[in-house]
């Protein structure tokens, strides 16, 4: 088991006729996962990388069944491309755009509350690396070949960091149930927590690692779930210790605007949960290699 | 992206929020004349600067003649205004925004925010107006009330009432609240603002609420719809190296160590300064090159960072994922030929295309310290800047 994706998860493309996406379109095929199509408005007919392209996320579904969408749009239109997906019946979107106004994000966020839990797709992003369930399938850009199958479940904010992550991991030995970026941006569709309920519910995914940041509450939630609700062991790291208050650091979520949204409160919150925190980045595969044994 | 008071002032005016009367002045000279336009016996001269606390530090002079006013003005333009939000190099004052006094009988903090825990538009408001809202959180917890607006349908008139009648706004005014409030909120959705700020909002002596001071803050990356909003950039109140930056389109911020850094990913970014620190030395900036990144890019991401005259080492750390390392060690060789350095550079180098990448450095002939993880590329740039600086140190004894 992994969540989110599997082998047989039948994932489309949303703007797949655009350089990058065709680009990682054929590394999603190389890697084995089962795309079965694309979707751009007034392109339907044509084929990319021996799928078919649909002019809505409507048809696509209707003629292959895709139960996941991967979201190219570009910023403008990216959040009309997530409901267009959430109202055509996907059951998981992955939305890797960067740059989407956050005000697009709270529109995003209220229309996907008009489906019942049960029915309601589970969005992860968006300015994300996407998700990977290493030796199964990968619905994103991140490089595969770093990734070895395993059973430590990983969430994180940022892509190159949960890259970072993977790496040390596997320099140990040590492979990935699942991992999951939750997206650099203030309004994002699944929460450390949201994510986190997932792994626990696995089977497969016996310690959890989650790499937080500066900026927003959603490592202090992660806390107080982590308390009541998880079993399994948890490693953490937060970046930037080093950050200014104030200041944006590159992912538009990522400033530490009120009290409890620093590198150090946050490592504390966690700690005080239980959680066990890795100061040093370097040493993220060292502390879960610790916690394993 | 940031505005300066009598910007917001005006979109907010626009929006239906009552302001005292006011103009802005480019000289001394145009500052006295504009209070005599305006007429009146009182008048108050703010310096334009982007930040808070400028009552405190002196950008704020209340006066009672155009004199005055001349006077006052001329002790701040050109000059660098140092409040607690500006850092010790302060921001310089360009324009000064010449208001009509009045009579103050309560002053109320108001504030819009993108709230992140609810995901919804948050409004907070609070009776200790003037005070910062950290103060206010801090000191007076008690005394702020948030509404949060729901997106499907907007604010709506008995949240308005609700949160006037909570800061005993008396019942002949408590319209004027409501009007203020849909203007605050209209112009914050309407413009994709992510925050709005009145503090004070105040209550005069004859029965007016008025917005005394503004602020707003907009979502940059909304501003492709609103090129009306992104005119408003005020290049004299960044910081010169993150204006450079945000030219070339890259994501900068400047700090105030010695070690520059060039990374991809914000994540990484923020993790391999934090690496910095923990292995003795401090990051002089943050920068994420971002995904997809060509020799070009990278090229002038070097160069930006060398412009900082602090720097004395560099980290390149790159694990490539939409990005490429040949075309990264293109980028680094391509910007060292043409742009010499004489600081130590340590490259790491890890994820997609590492091995191309490598044999391009390598085969460079250029003196770059190489490191394999992110551990061995902090510790190589702190120990190769603390020997370059004490190399330095002793030839300059020498001599």
């Amino acid at each position: 088991m992994s969540i989110l994706i599997d082998r047989d998860t039948k994932v489309i493309v949303q703007g797949i006729t655009g350089k990058m996406a065709r680009f990682h379109t054929k590394e999603m095929i190389q890697y084995g996962t089962n795309v079965v199509g694309g979707v751009v408005p007034g392109k339907g007919g044509e084929t990319v990388e021996g799928v078919p392209v649909f002019n809505t996320v409507k048809d696509a579904v209707a003629a292959t069944g895709a139960e996941a969408t991967l979201v190219f749009v570009p910023p403008p239109a990216a959040a009309d491309g997530i409901m267009e997906a959430a109202d055509a019946g996907i059951r998981y979107c992955v939305c890797i755009t960067d740059g989407i106004p956050a005000q697009d994000m709270i529109r995003v966020k209220r229309y996907m509350y008009r489906y019942p839990k049960e029915r309601r797709m589970v969005l992860t992003g968006p300015n994300c690396a996407g998700t990977i369930s290493p030796g199964k399938a990968m619905l994103g850009i991140m490089p595969g070949h770093i990734y070895l199958q395993g059973h430590v479940g990983i969430i994180g904010r940022s892509g190159t960091l949960g890259y970072e992550a993977a790496a040390q991991l596997k320099e140990r030995g040590i492979g990935v149930s699942t991992s999951v970026g939750i997206g650099g941006d203030p309004i994002n569709g699944s929460s450390f927590k949201d994510i986190m309920q997932h792994f626990q519910d696995d089977d497969d995914t016996h310690i959890i690692c989650m790499i937080g940041e500066i900026g927003g509450p959603q490592e202090a939630e992660a806390a107080d779930f982590i308390r009541d609700h998880v079993t399994k062991p948890v490693v953490a790291y937060v970046a930037g210790l080093t950050a200014p208050k104030g200041r944006t650091m590159g992912h538009a979520g990522a400033i530490i605007s009120a009290f409890g949204e620093s590198a150090s409160e946050k490592v504390e919150i966690l700690s005080a949960a239980g959680v066990t925190v890795a100061e040093n980045p370097a040493s993220i595969g060292e502390t879960i290699a610790r916690v394993m044994h | 992206m940031d505005i300066h008071e009598y910007q917001a002032k005006e979109i907010l005016s626009n929006f239906g929020v009552a302001i005292p009367q006011g103009a802005l002045a480019y000289s001394p000279e145009q500052a006295a004349y504009r209070a005599r336009e305006m007429g009146g016996n009182r008048w108050v001269v703010k310096a334009q600067v982007h930040a808070g606390g400028r009552g405190k530090a002196g950008g704020v002079k209340v006066c009672d003649s155009d004199v005055e006013i001349q006077d006052a003005s001329e002790k701040m333009f050109g000059q660098k205004l140092v409040t607690h939000q500006t850092g010790p190099e302060g921001k310089g004052i360009y324009r000064v925004y010449v208001e009509a006094a009045v009579p103050i009988e309560r002053e109320i903090y108001l504030g819009l925010v993108l709230d992140r825990a609810s995901q919804r538009v948050m409004i907070v408001a609070s009776g200790e107006g003037g005070m910062e809202i950290e103060d206010i959180s801090a000191q007076k917890p008690d005394s702020i009330v948030r509404a949060t607006v729901e997106p499907a349908v907007g604010l709506q008139e008995f949240q308005c009432r609700e949160i006037a009648f909570a800061m005993g706004i008396a019942p002949a005014m408590v319209q004027q609240m409501v009007r203020t409030l849909n203007g605050c909120y209209r112009a914050f959705r309407e413009l994709d603002a992510t925050m709005v700020e009145i503090n004070p909002l105040v209550i005069t002596g004859d029965d007016r609420i008025l917005a005394l001071d503004a602020k707003m803050t907009f979502d940059d990356n909304a501003l492709f719809r609103h090129p009306q909003v992104a005119e408003l950039r005020d290049k004299s109140q960044e910081d010169p190296r993150e204006s450079r930056a945000a030219d070339r389109g890259l994501n900068y911020v400047g700090l105030d160590g010695h070690i520059g850094c060039i990374v991809n990913g914000a994540g990484l970014a923020m993790a391999t300064m934090d690496t910095i620190k923990l292995a003795g030395g401090e990051p002089a900036n943050f920068l994420d090159i971002g995904g997809g990144a060509t020799p070009e890019r990278v090229a002038k991401a070097l160069r930006l960072v060398m412009y900082d005259e602090k720097v004395q080492a560099l980290l390149v750390n790159i694990f490539a994922g939409i990005n490429r390392c040949d075309w990264v060690a293109e980028g680094v060789v391509q910007a060292l030929r043409e742009n010499p350095v004489d600081v130590p550079v340590v490259v790491r180098l890890a994820g997609t295309n590492v091995e191309e990448g490598q044999k391009i450095l390598a085969e460079s002939g250029l003196p770059l310290i190489r490191a394999a993880t992110l551990n061995e590329a902090a510790e190589r740039v702190v120990a190769a800047w603390k020997s370059d600086v004490s190399h330095h140190q002793a030839k300059l004894r020498a001599v």
